[in-house]
């Protein structure tokens, strides 16, 4: 099929791209931008008129929660709610039952997003064998099944000699190692940041150090091993200038921040609301202007949905019983966007860190619309308000605290390899 | 984001549930106190029961086990001629929300009025406010390391009844801040009726940081944290805090904050001493100062029936008065 988009402003920050243009696809592929190719005669237009016309959107990081998890949500259920978020491509991290940590479990997964059809999954295969930090993975072999990296999810590798083989080892086949920075004895059985609210409350805390303590673990170890890696959803303003000074010195890390922890601060718990229980916590105010401002400074270049849905008993308890995570993967577009409203990214900025940023840090082709390059593309509306409902929401977990949110960002077509995956209803 | 609108209160500013005390204004923390002067009068009667709650039914859902707060809570509810129906859930059997939500579905179709609840985790009292239909009132018995109101109101019932003026006292807490849910209810109770000054004290490991920003002042030595003091209120330190994770021993804890005799002389001589028991004698307190003159501990159980009176007749007499007034 061939397609033209008309009209649009086209923002693509791989290619440098943002004007006003017509933007031509045939055969699954970006084949030109502005004047269409000799003999080009579109199947279908789309009206571009007032819209924005980007990369599909790279989530670094989303649970599908399948195989293991399917009373929370499925691959069909959560790549249909990414379609019509603007996302092409979603990393699952190796979380799963059973765990990524064989071929058979990464094949299993592409064969269930492709017989869906909405969108892309990459894999992080497990860094030790069934993520419990005993032993290393069989990482040559998932690397050879197509594994993005290597990582152990949220279960902490409390063993330093582990952790050091581990990393050699990952560098030995020149694989990115994620981490997720907590130490697991500093956190205790904390559910929140230790700080005024989690001592009012009487919640157990999760003090700062538990992340700074283990980052600053990892970044001894990176530097000793030299392998590349990848810092997991930071949570404080300290471990974000950890990672910038690492940076400086040369050291090859990256870093992400899952959007919520841009907006949301521990005081937002309230009356112990479920919905604010996530991992790592919701810090200080301040730690959320820190994050903030490693984004802008680009110590911080990849923002992800972190998304994790759950059914709805998961939330239905205590606050140190509810399990951690906010279905988020239909706001993170808008709530990019809200950053350049806040000026706190340009358009550029806010669309790269969701798009080739992050597709960069997974070493994958995608996030960008040069020619030749698949047509995964996300056009959306910057000015269509609408509001999140439950009722409205595509994803199986419908755990997100936005409730009630308005925002502006509204995503009008989704395309994969050139296929319409998803078409706003007008 | 920011605060939701206050659960405890009803639209025209009575108490509907009483969940912590933090968020009431000191309007109500005084009603509760004047409300409890007049059944601790009740107490003294030979028949000793007024018809206020006839009728209505009050289930005591312990999650956690409590002897001294649940009879207490059960002796107030016979008190105002409720029918009493008291339930001891084990924890292991309802760790999950699901099931927690499932035991409350289970007592609505009973019928209740108001659930009396004790449990293990911070924010189940308010978990079951929120759940609960209308027409039920909840009264917190302890969540957690969150709060334990009523025992809090017990206590400025029995300082009250000592000390005319909470703006000129000086009060301390001593021991296991970090746990106590009984302690952060004092703090808001004392705060909000405008004591002079409270003072925490206990080592490091048992009071967070954080703790000063409730608006009272650290200590680390208790002859020092004493000084001048008209109220020390001792808290339970828990036999699973001894083992070399908070505290090395039982013995170094009774020498460093175990309240003596010697140690009581630092206070005012006419504080008391108050503690919410079960006391671990030779652990925070020696047996003299608990036995001595100038303990309270006994008035604090008494009182705990009255006060207890005030909060069910209270939450109740909210749906009352919004029955009245449709």
């Amino acid at each position: 099929m061939k397609i033209k988009i008309e009209n649009a402003r086209v923002v693509d920050p791989a290619n440098n791209v943002d004007q006003m243009t017509d933007l031509y696809i045939a055969d699954g592929m970006i084949v030109s931008l502005g004047t269409g190719p000799e003999g080009f005669s579109a199947d279908k237009v789309i009206d571009g008129k007032d819209q924005i016309v980007c990369p599909g959107l790279v989530d670094m990081r989303a649970r599908l929660r399948e195989p293991g998890f399917e009373y929370k949500a499925t691959i069909a259920s959560e790549t249909q709610a990414a379609a019509a978020s603007g996302i092409t491509t979603l990393c699952s991290p190796p979380d799963t039952i059973p765990v990524i940590d064989t071929p058979a479990v990464v094949e299993l997964i592409r064969h269930r997003a492709s017989a869906a059809g909405f969108a892309k999954i990459v894999v992080v295969g497990a860094l030790t064998k069934n993520l419990a930090a005993k032993k290393i993975s069989e990482m040559y072999a998932l690397k050879n099944a197509g594994c993005v990296g290597v990582g152990n999810a949220l279960k902490p590798v409390a063993d330093g000699l582990l952790m050091r083989r581990a990393m050699e080892y990952a560098a030995s086949h020149d694989l990115t190692v994620f981490l997720y920075a907590e130490d697991a004895f500093l956190r205790g059985d904390g559910c929140a940041h230790e700080g005024q609210m989690s001592v009012r409350l009487g919640l157990s805390g999760i003090p700062e150090i538990a992340e700074t303590v283990a980052v600053s673990r990892e970044l001894a170890l990176i530097e000793l091993t030299g392998v590349r890696a990848h810092f997991y959803g930071l949570s404080t303003a300290v471990s974000a200038r950890m990672i910038k000074r690492a940076q400086l010195e040369g050291l090859p890390v990256t870093a992400d921040v899952a959007i919520s922890h841009l907006y949301m601060a521990d005081i937002d718990i309230g009356e112990f609301d479920t919905f604010y229980n996530v991992r790592p916590p919701f810090r200080s105010q301040r730690d959320r202007e820190g994050l903030r401002a490693a984004v802008s400074e680009h110590t911080i270049t990849a923002i992800c949905s972190d998304h994790q849905p759950h059914e709805e008993d998961a939330k239905l308890g205590t606050f140190s019983d509810a399990e951690p995570g906010i279905s988020c993967l239909e706001t993170l577009l808008p709530l990019v966007l809200r950053l350049v409203d806040d000026k706190l990214v340009s358009l550029s900025e806010a669309i790269a860190s969701i798009t080739h940023k992050p597709a960069d840090i997974l070493g994958i082709n995608a996030g960008t619309l040069g020619i030749g390059e698949a047509a995964d593309v996300c056009i959306f509306h910057p000015q269509n308000d609408w509001r999140v409902t439950k009722e409205k929401m595509w994803s199986e977990g419908k755990n997100t605290p936005y409730i009630g949110w308005e925002f502006s960002a509204k995503v009008s077509y989704t395309l994969l390899d050139g296929r319409i995956v998803y078409q706003d209803r007008l | 984001m920011g605060y939701r609108n206050n659960v405890q209160l009803t639209p025209d500013k009575r108490l509907k549930h009483f969940l912590s005390i933090e968020g009431l204004p000191r309007s109500i923390l005084v009603e509760i106190l004047d409300t409890a002067e007049n059944f601790a009068q009740v107490g003294e009667r030979a028949i000793k029961k007024v018809p206020i709650l006839r009728g209505k039914t009050i289930v005591n859902l312990f999650f956690e086990n409590s002897t001294r707060t649940r009879t207490t809570f059960e002796l107030a509810a016979k008190r105002l001629s409720a029918d009493v129906l008291t339930m001891n859930i084990s924890t292991s059997a309802t760790s999950k929300g699901e099931s927690l939500l499932d035991t409350l579905n289970n007592l609505e179709a009973m019928q209740s009025d108001m659930f009396v609840v004790r449990h293990a985790s911070s924010g189940a009292a308010y978990f079951i406010a929120k759940h609960a239909p209308d027409h039920i009132s909840v009264v917190n018995a302890g969540d957690g390391c969150h709060e334990h109101p009523t025992q809090a109101m017990l206590d400025m019932f029995t300082i009250r009844r000592h000390f005319a003026d909470f703006s000129k006292l000086k009060i301390a807490i001593v021991g296991d801040l970090h746990h106590s849910r009984v302690a952060r209810s004092q703090i808001h109770a004392l705060t909000t009726l405008g004591v002079n000054e409270v003072r925490v004290i206990g080592p490091n490991t048992l009071i967070p940081n954080e703790m000063s920003k409730l608006g009272v002042h650290l200590y680390h030595d208790l002859c020092k944290g004493l000084r001048d003091v008209d109220v020390v209120i001792m808290l339970r330190l828990q036999k699973e805090r001894m083992d070399g994770g908070f505290l090395p021993s039982e013995k170094e804890y009774f020498q460093t904050f175990g309240l003596t005799e010697q140690k009581l002389s630092c206070a005012k001589p006419n504080a008391i001493v108050m503690h919410p028991g079960p006391i671990n004698r030779g652990v925070e307190i020696a047996s003299e100062v608990a036995n001595g003159k100038q303990s309270v501990i006994l008035q604090q159980v008494t009182n705990g029936i009255a006060v207890r009176m005030a909060v069910m007749s209270m939450t109740m007499g909210s749906h009352l008065a919004a029955e009245n007034k449709s």
